[in-house]
């Protein structure tokens, strides 16, 4: 190598960074940038997400609150009702009880609230991006590289200004869950719509109608299957990011993981994290069987 | 509801980014080769000019890439004109505003898909009461008025099935009834029946010109197949390369074939199923002679009546009964078989 550079000219041979003392100063001015729009405007942000929090807390002490068995009775008639599927709902009924049985219900709850409104969240921004999306092709190349970033950003870095702006908390933990979990929503509704059948679409415009008829007629149920395939692999997202986002104060099962890390707990390290497949299984199978028989009129019977 | 023609005036359509900058070059006889070639736009349609009748069919046949789908998606403007008009009841559709062709495409046209174009989540009825749903009618109204046409194209039973339940003949009287339910002027016909079985499409076929016996509507019919041309067309107009090669009525078309292609077309259609006997009789001198046949007759009913009656002479009447002509056996079956100067144009060509 040494043998090369002395041949080089130095420019080529050691990369020409710009200065540390230059690089220093530009940290320092973001930073501090940073944290003067958080300290002026903080308080005010707080107050917006405000609701969220009450939601959350909401849905939390009522999970919690209620007697397991409601809970359990709830959930396998909310699971028969979308499947129709009586392994699904047998299978709903053991998981649950299985996590009852090793002490983790009131933890299953916690998480299982977090993530319902991380779903939400999830489907009621997602859905009307991917529409947006979806009518404009500009639009597109500007939310698919945002996407992208949001997708393949480590979470643990865009964690640091969630704290920063709402510190620890349920709140934070469930900004850091829906900047996660959004994409497949947005990419997936996007997509769904794109790839409506255009010779309907040009039926709908023949007889007639206006934009929003198309969108709520041909569409949105035409797109249906693949927003369906998204709120699923959002569900499937949120739940695997709630362990992370409770390195920023979400409780449940994600908070046993994490002390179980800290503290080498191998036992309660996998009880918790099948506590948490259990759970994603549930939600897994049941929206799928649900978006199955959604699509039950495009079965063929004539061949 | 009197129906009213539609007027397409000196029609240009040329695809591509800057299709106005050249209508002017394919005017003054810019080819559609070297429109692509040299400027990478495609001529979709150079100075169409049909006037389509009232309450009649007008066919519009040509062979695939002649324009004759992009024709009929002018008449409703799901595709814009580079120049010309589109003029229905005296008002130029390339014209009108959003909200007035919205209004348009509502109320005075519905249009039938070749390959449906069914809402697959949507029942029968459901598919069918769109148009009115679209229009703002009431729900009780519209399905009662679907019903009727469900009725009416034969699917009665089958309110409750969707479209992927059903066979492709079957799949088309709904997209038939959807369009009938709209109650419009003008009926689209984009290849309608091109995608069914040749029987299935002849039994569509028969239900087309039942229906507008009495509806009597402006019905524009696309085809790739002269023989479908030839059955329903009150006036066919044969597209080529998105030029009208000819226009007429399907005996003008038949008996005078306008060029090579068209002859080329015409040899192989069943004559005696599309000739009249008005067209070959000779003026009556005399006496009326043999059995009467009535104006629009087709020569092979004709020549079968005559055979059935062991006679050989007759003569035509018209509606009221008054003898305006005679023919004989040998003219009918002559005006039958392909003429020998056809046949001699395949050998040639």
């Amino acid at each position: 190598m040494a043998s090369i550079c002395s041949v080089l000219p130095e420019l080529l041979c050691k990369f020409p960074a710009i200065d540390d003392g230059t690089i220093r100063l530009a940290r320092k001015t973001i930073d501090d940038g940073f944290k003067g729009f958080v300290r002026s405007y903080g308080d005010a942000i707080d107050t917006v997400v405000q609701p969220l929090q009450w939601f959350l807390n909401y849905l939390e002490s009522l999970f919690v609150g209620s007697p397991w068995i409601v809970i359990l009775v709830l959930m396998v008639a909310v699971v028969y009702l979308g499947s129709r599927n009586i392994n699904i709902t047998i299978g709903t009924a053991l998981s649950m009880i299985a996590i009852g049985l090793v002490g983790l219900w009131n933890d299953t709850m916690i998480t299982l609230a977090m993530v319902t409104v991380c779903t939400l969240i999830s489907i009621l921004i997602g859905i009307p991006i991917g529409i947006l999306m979806a009518r404009s092709d500009r639009v597109q190349s500007i939310v698919n590289p945002v996407l992208d970033v949001m997708q393949t950003m480590p979470s643990f870095v865009y964690l640091i200004p969630v704290v920063m702006i709402f510190g620890i908390g349920k709140v934070p933990g469930l900004i850091a869950v829906v900047i996660y979990a959004v994409p497949p929503m947005i990419r997936l509704t996007n997509l769904g719509i794109r790839l409506v059948d255009q010779e309907v679409l040009e039926a709908a415009d023949a007889f007639g109608s206006s934009a929003w008829q198309k969108l709520k007629n041909v569409q949105m149920p035409l797109a249906l299957p693949t927003i369906m395939a998204g709120i699923n692999q959002t569900i499937m997202m949120s739940l695997a990011m709630v362990v992370v986002a409770s390195m920023i104060g979400v409780g449940g099962l994600g908070k046993n993981v994490l002390q179980a890390i800290a503290n080498q707990f191998f036992t309660v390290g996998f009880l918790n994290g099948f506590a948490l497949v259990g759970i994603a299984i549930i939600f897994d199978r049941t929206s799928q069987a649900f978006g199955r028989r959604l699509q039950k009129h495009s079965e063929v019977i004539h061949g | 509801m009197a129906s009213h023609a539609i007027e397409v005036k000196n029609l240009y359509k040329i695809f591509g980014p800057n299709g106005g900058d050249y209508v002017d070059a394919v005017k003054r006889g810019l080819g559609k080769a070297e429109l692509n070639e040299k400027h990478g736009h495609v001529l979709g349609l150079q100075d169409i000019n049909i006037s389509m009748p009232a309450g009649g069919v007008m066919v519009v046949m040509g062979l695939s890439g002649s324009g004759k789908s992009t024709l009929i998606r002018h008449i409703n403007r799901l595709i814009d004109p580079t120049a010309g008009e589109v003029l229905y009841d005296g008002v130029d559709v390339c014209k009108m505003s959003d909200n007035d062709l919205r209004e348009f495409r509502r109320h005075k046209t519905a249009m039938v898909f070749q390959k449906f174009a069914l809402l697959p989540h949507r029942t029968v009825l459901d598919n069918t009461v769109y148009g009115l749903e679209i229009q703002g009618v009431g729900k009780a109204e519209s399905e009662k008025r679907a019903r009727g046409w469900i009725e009416r194209v034969g699917l009665k039973g089958f309110e409750n099935h969707y479209p992927n339940q059903l066979s492709g003949g079957m799949q088309q009287r709904v997209g038939l009834a959807r369009a009938l339910t709209n109650d419009a002027d003008i009926l689209l016909m984009d290849e309608a029946y091109s995608a069914l079985d040749p029987l299935i499409r002849v039994d569509m076929q028969t239900v087309l010109l039942d229906l507008q016996k009495e509806l009597k509507k402006t019905v524009v019919f696309i085809t790739h197949d002269l023989d479908e041309a030839l059955r329903l067309g009150d006036k066919i107009a044969i597209l080529r390369d998105g030029r009208v090669v000819q226009q007429g009525t399907g005996q003008q078309i038949v008996l005078s074939p306008a060029d090579d292609y068209i002859t080329a077309f015409v040899k192989e259609v069943n004559r005696g199923r599309v000739i009249n006997v008005e067209t070959i009789m000779r003026p009556l001198s005399g006496n009326p002679e043999g059995m009467p046949l009535a104006m629009g007759t087709v020569l092979e009913s004709a020549a079968r009546a005559m055979t059935g009656a062991h006679v050989n002479a007759a003569h035509v009447v018209d509606e009221n009964g008054r003898p305006i002509g005679a023919l004989d056996l040998p003219t009918i079956i002559s005006a039958m078989v392909t003429p020998t100067s056809h046949e001699d144009k395949r050998a040639a060509a």
